[in-house]
């Protein structure tokens, strides 16, 4: 490839190991997707991907490209920070969703959890 | 001030944007400061609450608090995932009673709990102030009702109460 006979061997194996780094975490994730048993567990594993993993493959990135333009390049923080933000909404939509449906049927081992309770032994625990 | 910049914080974070984008020039710290301002004034029409950070020096040490336990947390469910089935793990729900109240403190702590692995935001009843998340791997109930409440939750009601 061209532009790229000049690249430091240093920062190539260290852009190489961050994205193994980030792109394992991500495959580990999607494997614990597959074998984790119910849906709130396997809410847990692609965070793996979108934290350390995303992490990862965009550190990567910037060094990457900061190595390769001599100058900073640093937008990849932006798809951190907008991914951190917007991850939870999903995750109350699809976890509030799941314990409706779960409840509403009547599966075991879901916790009860009145909504129109005072908070009577909620203040008492948080006095600590 | 005010009738000037009607939301400082988002006008500084969308021109930090802008230049992160784009280039830094002189010619796009202007635009992106034209820009920034023109939408922070759109933002007015939709009337956001406003957000008041009390204590900036804590939002550092929170921040690499956060850092380091996201580290910690991948490494703990990428270990659970790779032991398979020949680990025993006691998934389950635990109910927090949480005395934060302010909406941004919420909100960031949702993006905390989301952001490590093995704890995960089912639910929050605002009245009462109870949240309730699903532990990956929940050993000690009370253990980590106490991790959420001191280590996070009494910064974030420091910072925005």
């Amino acid at each position: 490839m061209t532009g790229l006979d000049d690249f430091p061997l240093w920062a190539a194996i260290l852009v190489s190991l961050l994205l193994l780094l980030g792109s394992g975490l991500t495959l580990l994730g999607t494997i614990g997707l597959v074998q984790f048993k119910s849906f709130y567990e396997r809410v847990h594993a692609p965070t793996l991907g979108t934290t350390c993993g995303a992490g990862g493959v965009l550190i990567a990135s910037i060094l990457f490209f900061s190595v390769l333009q001599s100058r900073l390049a640093l937008h990849e923080v932006l798809i951190t920070v907008f991914v951190t933000v917007t991850t939870p909404v999903t995750l109350m939509l699809l976890g509030r969703a799941a314990i409706y449906r779960d409840r509403i049927e009547g599966k075991d081992g879901m916790p009860e959890f009145d909504s129109g309770e005072p908070p009577s032994d909620g203040s008492s625990a948080a006095g600590g | 001030m005010r009738r000037v910049l009607p939301y400082p914080l988002l006008t500084a974070s969308l021109l930090l944007m802008w230049l992160l984008l784009n280039k830094f020039s002189l010619g796009h710290l202007l635009l992106g400061a034209v820009i920034a301002y023109g939408a922070s004034w759109a933002m007015t029409a939709l009337q956001p609450a406003k957000p008041r950070i009390r204590r900036w020096d804590l939002i550092p040490r929170l921040f690499f608090r956060v850092l380091g336990d996201i580290f910690r947390s991948n490494l703990a469910v990428a270990t659970i995932i790779l032991k398979g089935k020949r680990r025993q793990r006691t998934p389950g729900f635990i109910v927090i009673p949480l005395q934060l109240r302010d909406p941004t403190g919420l909100a960031v702590l949702a993006c905390i709990l989301t952001a490590t692995p093995g704890t995960a935001w089912i639910e929050y009843h605002a009245d009462n102030g109870r949240l309730m998340i699903h532990v990956l791997d929940l050993v000690d109930e009370q253990a980590w009702i106490d991790l959420i409440r001191d280590r996070y939750a009494r910064m974030l009601s420091e910072i925005f109460e």
